[in-house]
């Protein structure tokens, strides 16, 4: 995967993660142009479509689009699985998630995308797994301080 | 988790800002308070106030200021500001910031860090973000990491060394041996990671590929056991279990198959075992069947795994899921090359999502059916095709108009067909037709004399119901004014004939529509009405002459390709209002002189004209020059300028080869502003002399004489014919 967006039906950004090095001028501009063509689309068209050289694979949450940019070999089947698998772990975290907890928590929904995909792949297929991941890391969060082992550090 | 009370509250501010100058002055404070929290000492608020930032950032406000304090919140020892910490690193740095260097040290301690989600992060950053320096730096460690360290950091080091191979490609070396010890975890999340990492591999090194193709056993044997196992609860999907790592294993087992016989052998049965045994009513089941069959497509599978495979597409054409539709066609325009004769079972399937709602299924199918036209079908697919073009959305039609093109002129079953199907493009989509198309359409008429009867009344018949299209009207015009001599005659074999009046005064109105474009404020318009008014006053004797029926146009000549800058002419020379009327003043012109005569020339076809000077006669210019350097024969003429107007210069130079021959040599050149392009020139001769035009060198004039036209042009004068000079 290249990038993955979440934009709201009037177009604002809700997440936006970057697998690839571009710069910011470069990703505000994909960002709108590719907004504005995914929000062109009717409602009961193709999932997918073939923007500049890459293909771009978006689905509708309630009042979200899901929208990843994969390459040229990748399964554009899968990549609907893939983003269906973040709507559930979003869900599960969130119970029952809605547009805003995405909005006020968007540090945690990165947090949860970060357990799911590394790199641009999935790093983890159980649902279970990832969740217990991140609660365990949440629980490490509380913690006040965090005592390091490693001797050379402890001065 | 306890949520960011400070970010929220920020949040919310923001969001109630009713417009978006109140919102900038919102950010605008927030950010200045960020500014004065960062410079402060650590206050237990600092990871609140890098989120907030961040926030900031993704509303698309400059945040480059925070870069320091994310490389700062990454040291500290506190999990919390460590995680905000790389996530801001993961949004504000790339690898092309100086800052980003600055985290490596961090991250490699992070890397041994005793806590696994420390770990677990400085691995995320690094595979999100990590230039090549930083990868060759770190590519040690994560090895180790590959090597000894629980499943969850295994999965993670994988997809890790997945990305700093594909920063820099010589470390896939480095990792091959621990990829290939891992595809014996039994974590699913360790297997897929590792098949991802050789899949990256062997696709970046043919020599890596073969060692891993002694792997392919073991693949198989996953897969089995996946497909096979019973429910494992885990990683189930809708019936099917990790239907990630399936797919991720068939594309591994596609790239290891390619172009070798014993290992496309061993993962036969097994392909064969998943392409029966996947439930396809779900898109889960079916993302892995479509990942099965691109594989069987691309290796050497046996026949029957083959066909198999295309008709599983076949299923997925008639699903009711546009998506699954989509694809199908997609992997079908794969094959169609190599498989041709599986695809064209489905021909039918394919021309119905002709009719599809959705313009990306609509793409496909016409790409397919075109790609699908051959001699035997082609009557009944180019029914199917020119309906979807009366049909069809804006952005197809260039390309349907074309296709359709292509496949008439190579299957065409008959002359007549092939005349009315470009017809039949022209009403409907004449807009949309590519320029060449006119040109080639007079050609393909003139050609078939025994059809010129039938042509002309039926471009006449088109004309009278819809003058809207140009290319319709450019070629409609040519034939009435070539062939206007059969419409007037009343009599038609093929067709019912046409009815056609003269008119008695029609010259006087021609002539009187000549005039006005006179004073035309288009160049090209003025000059020729000028000449054509000439044409009728001083030289009204020579007019018959000069109007005479074109001779048949050689194919592939570029000499006399249609030129552009008649487009105009056409368009402004028939102002709607006078409608059908027109037509028949054409044709009256025509029957003013009692001898066959060539179109009006104003029309868009090829055009007698060299323009020289505007008093001049149309024709006999060229030779005019050609007679004033006959005099030194064997000695190059000096170059003369013949035409300058409009910021475009010809010149002309000859070579006289023998005592009948001559090669010209036209230069074109631009001092306009602006590029010209389907630049074409034209030249006639009178009948004694033959004219051989050459490929010109290119047809766009650069603008400001940046780069020439030249074309070469050989006379041959075999009679010796004097010639005068009047330049």
């Amino acid at each position: 995967m290249q990038f993955m967006l979440l934009f709201s039906r009037q177009g604002k950004l809700r997440l936006q993660k970057w697998y690839v090095p571009l710069s910011d001028k470069e990703k505000k501009k994909i960002t709108r142009e590719l907004v504005q063509t995914v929000l062109a689309r009717k409602p009961k068209m193709c999932s997918f479509l073939e923007w500049r050289d890459l293909k771009i694979v978006y689905k509708r949450y309630a009042s979200l689009y899901f929208c990843c940019a994969i390459e040229d070999q990748d399964n554009e089947l899968i990549t609907l699985e893939i983003i269906h698998r973040y709507v559930e772990l979003l869900d599960k975290y969130f119970g029952s998630v809605c547009e805003l907890d995405i909005i006020f928590n968007f540090e945690k929904a990165y947090f949860i995308l970060d357990e799911f995909l590394l790199g641009g792949e999935a790093q983890e297929t159980s649902k279970k797994n990832v969740l217990k991941a991140i609660e365990q890391a949440d629980l490490l969060q509380e913690v006040r301080h965090l005592i390091k082992i490693t001797v050379d550090k402890v001065f | 988790m306890s949520p960011s009370v400070p970010l929220q509250e920020m949040i919310r501010a923001i969001r109630s800002a009713r417009t978006q100058c109140e919102e900038r002055g919102v950010i605008q404070r927030e950010c200045a308070a960020i500014r004065a929290q960062f410079r402060q000492a650590d206050n237990g608020g600092r990871s609140h106030n890098l989120a907030k930032l961040l926030y900031v950032h993704m509303l698309g406000y400059p945040a480059h200021f925070g870069q320091m304090e994310c490389v700062r919140m990454i040291a500290s020892p506190r999990y919390s500001e460590k995680r905000v910490g790389y996530l801001g690193a993961m949004m504000l740095l790339d690898e092309k910031q100086d800052a980003s260097l600055l985290i490596t040290n961090s991250i490699k301690n992070d890397l041994s860090h005793s806590n696994q989600y420390v770990q677990s992060l400085a691995l995320c950053t690094l595979a999100c973000m990590g230039s090549a320096e930083m990868c060759r730096d770190l590519a040690p460690e994560i090895d180790r990491l590959l090597r000894a360290s629980n499943s969850y950091i295994k999965k993670k080091a994988a997809l890790c060394a997945v990305h700093i191979v594909r920063k820099v490609h010589d470390l896939g070396e480095l990792f091959a041996p621990a990829a290939r010890s891992l595809l014996a975890e039994k974590n699913h999340g360790v297997l897929h990671g590792a098949v991802v990492l050789i899949t990256e591999l062997c696709e970046r090194n043919p020599e890596t590929l073969e060692r891993f193709r002694k792997t392919v056993p073991d693949l198989v044997q996953i897969m089995k056991g996946l497909v096979i196992s019973g429910y494992s609860p885990e990683h189930d999907v809708a019936g099917i279990s990790d239907p990630f790592l399936q797919v991720r294993i068939l594309r591994l087992l596609r790239i290891l198959g390619r172009n070798n016989e014993a290992a496309s052998d061993a993962m036969n049965d097994l392909l064969a075992q998943v392409a029966t045994n996947t439930d396809s009513t779900k898109t889960v089941g079916n993302a892995v069947l479509y990942e099965t069959v691109l594989t069987v497509l691309d290796i050497k599978s046996e026949s029957g795994l083959r066909v198999l495979a295309v008709n599983i597409l076949g299923r997925f054409l008639l699903n009711n899921d546009r998506n699954i539709r989509y694809i199908a066609m997609t992997s079908l325009q794969r094959i169609v090359g190599t498989d041709h004769n599986a695809v064209q079972r489905h021909r039918g399937t394919i021309v119905d999502c002709l009719k599809d709602q959705d313009a990306s299924v609509k793409r496909r199918a016409l790409e397919l059916s075109l790609a699908l036209v051959s001699a035997t079908n082609i009557r009944s697919m180019m029914k199917e095709l020119l309906l979807f073009l009366s049909s069809c959305p804006l952005e197809l039609r260039a390309q349907a108009a074309s296709g359709i093109f292509n496949a008439a002129e190579r299957y065409a079953p008959s002359q007549r067909w092939h005349i009315d199907t470009i017809l039949h493009v022209l009403t409907t989509a004449g807009g949309d037709v590519r320029d060449e198309t006119v040109p080639n359409l007079i050609q393909l008429i003139t050609n078939t004399s025994e059809l010129h009867c039938y042509t002309v009344h039926k471009l006449y018949r088109a004309l009278l119901s819809d003058i809207s299209q140009q290319s319709l009207v450019q070629v409609a015009c040519w034939c009435i004014g070539e062939y206007g001599d059969l419409l007037l005659r009343g009599e038609c074999q093929e067709t019912e004939p046409v009815q056609v009046q003269e008119q008695q005064s029609i010259i006087i109105r021609i002539r009187s529509i000549v005039s006005i474009y006179g004073s035309c404020i288009d160049v090209e318009l003025q000059q020729r009405a000028v000449e054509y008014n000439a044409l009728f006053k001083k030289y009204d004797h020579m007019r018959a002459a000069v109007l005479e029926r074109m001779p048949v146009i050689e194919k592939n000549s570029p000499g006399h390709t249609n030129g552009e800058s008649t487009r105009e002419a056409v368009k402004e020379f028939f102002p709607p209002p006078c409608g059908s009327l027109q037509v028949c003043d054409l044709l009256d012109l025509l029957g003013g002189s009692e001898e066959p005569l060539q179109p009006n020339p104003a029309v868009g076809s090829t055009l007698p004209v060299l323009p020289v000077s505007t008093s001049s006669t149309a024709g006999g210019d060229l030779l005019d020059l050609l007679g004033g350097l006959e005099p030194t024969p064997l000695t190059p003429a000096p170059t003369v300028t013949v035409y300058e107007k409009g910021g475009v210069t010809l010149t002309l130079s000859s070579e006289k080869q023998s005592d009948s021959g001559l090669t010209v040599t036209l230069t074109a050149c631009n001092s306009t502003d602006s590029d010209i392009s389907s630049f074409t020139l034209q030249a006639a001769v009178p009948k004694s002399v033959q004219l051989h035009m050459k490929a010109p060198s290119g047809d766009s004039l650069p603008a400001r004489g940046a780069a020439k036209v030249t074309q070469m042009v050989a006379l041959s004068n075999p009679n010796k014919v004097g010639l005068q000079n009047t330049q």
